[in-house]
């Protein structure tokens, strides 16, 4: 899922400075699954928005409302039974959400409530870690599933480097060495030689690097 | 003229049960703060981070949460999950630059004891101290 976290508190109440009449507005995909802009998470936003208001001297109407997804049109166009009732949406979605609303909603100001951090998982209640990186070539085939872009602090095609000490990335010693595991796994299912292939150089443009990217399915296209 | 803070305390049905049987008088009788309002949960595991800043947002100058002791709770882990919760609004006081000492949490003995009255005492001093809530826009 993609992992967010919420903005402090005062940076959202001062991107809404001007707006009397709020619209916080959370997504019940990726963001909700991990507690960053679900219902729960709107109902504290607009409390700690109205506290933040009134903390100014100044009064505001806060509505808080959830969408199916915040990435399809659809479900944005929902925000329609709001109109003429805020002056701001403030999105808890991924930074695709927020995107999705300016790109459809040419007449209303929407603000982030959260950063986009990762693609990930919950390693444990509450805690959530970086497993992919979403470059668009995936090399997990030849890693045992372990994804070194992502999960190397240097992004290694070829690791471990020479500061991977007993498992351990020399970036931080919570950090776990990816290369060590990858070697592991492909040890014990005696595939080692699949490192031992000669690949040439990576092509970094379906990572980003080549412009924004665009998927298109011409079975799916109406 | 001192000021009189509007405390609202939270407690778990355990904790408050022998405070409550005192009735207002006998818990008057005891010292406990006439400013204080209890509200009674069955489990701290039921508080809601949004209850507490509901309270603020109604009014409220503080918050006193008192559960079990984090290692005698009824409910094995309703008074450790009412003190993260406790911190969440710190943290988000914080934030808002308000003093976190606002919202605070006791782990107490189970039934009624001198220190249910005691630490609602100590809550009444501290926001004395500290004066009105910023979020009621009075003059501290």
């Amino acid at each position: 899922m993609i992992i967010a976290e919420r903005k402090p508190v005062n940076e959202i109440v001062e991107m809404v400075k001007d707006a009397k009449r709020v619209l916080v507005l959370g997504c019940r995909g990726c963001v909700s699954v991990c507690s960053a802009g679900g219902e729960r998470e709107v109902e504290l936003l607009s409390s700690l928005i109205r506290l933040g208001k009134q903390k100014q001297g100044q009064k505001a109407e806060v509505i808080g409302a959830t969408l199916v997804r915040q990435c399809d049109k659809e479900y944005v166009d929902e925000i329609d039974q709001w109109q003429g009732r805020y002056d701001a949406i403030v999105s808890m979605a991924c930074g695709v959400g927020v995107n999705f609303i300016a790109n459809l909603r040419p007449n209303d100001q929407v603000f982030p409530a959260v950063n986009t951090t990762s693609f990930g998982g919950s390693a444990e209640q509450g805690v959530w870690s970086e497993q992919c990186a979403g470059c668009g070539d995936c090399v997990l085939h030849l890693t045992g599933g372990l994804c070194p872009v992502a999960r190397c602090a240097k992004s290694l095609m070829n690791g471990p480097c020479g500061g991977s000490v007993e498992g351990r990335c020399e970036i931080h010693q919570e950090v776990p060495c990816i290369w060590q595991f990858i070697h592991e796994r492909l040890n014990r299912f005696e595939r080692r030689q699949d490192l031992e292939r000669v690949a040439p150089i990576r092509d970094w443009r379906s990572a980003g690097h080549g412009g924004p990217r665009k998927t298109v399915r011409d079975d799916l296209t109406v | 003229m001192a000021f009189t803070p509007d405390i609202q305390v939270f407690c778990c049905h355990y904790t408050s049960q022998q405070a409550l049987a005192e009735g207002p008088e006998g818990l008057a009788a005891d010292g406990f703060p006439a400013n204080a309002t209890i509200n009674r949960l069955v489990c701290g595991g039921k508080l809601k981070v949004s209850s507490l800043l509901a309270a603020f947002e109604q009014g409220a100058d503080g918050v006193c949460v008192i559960g079990c002791r984090p290692d005698e709770c009824h409910n094995l882990m309703g008074s450790q999950r009412a003190a993260r919760r406790v911190l969440a609004v710190k943290k988000a006081l914080e934030e808002l630059e308000v003093e976190p000492e606002r919202v605070a949490m006791f782990h107490l003995e189970r039934g009624f004891h001198p220190e249910f009255v005691r630490v609602t005492q100590e809550m009444n001093e501290k926001l004395q101290q500290l004066g009105p809530s910023p979020f009621k826009g009075e003059k501290r």
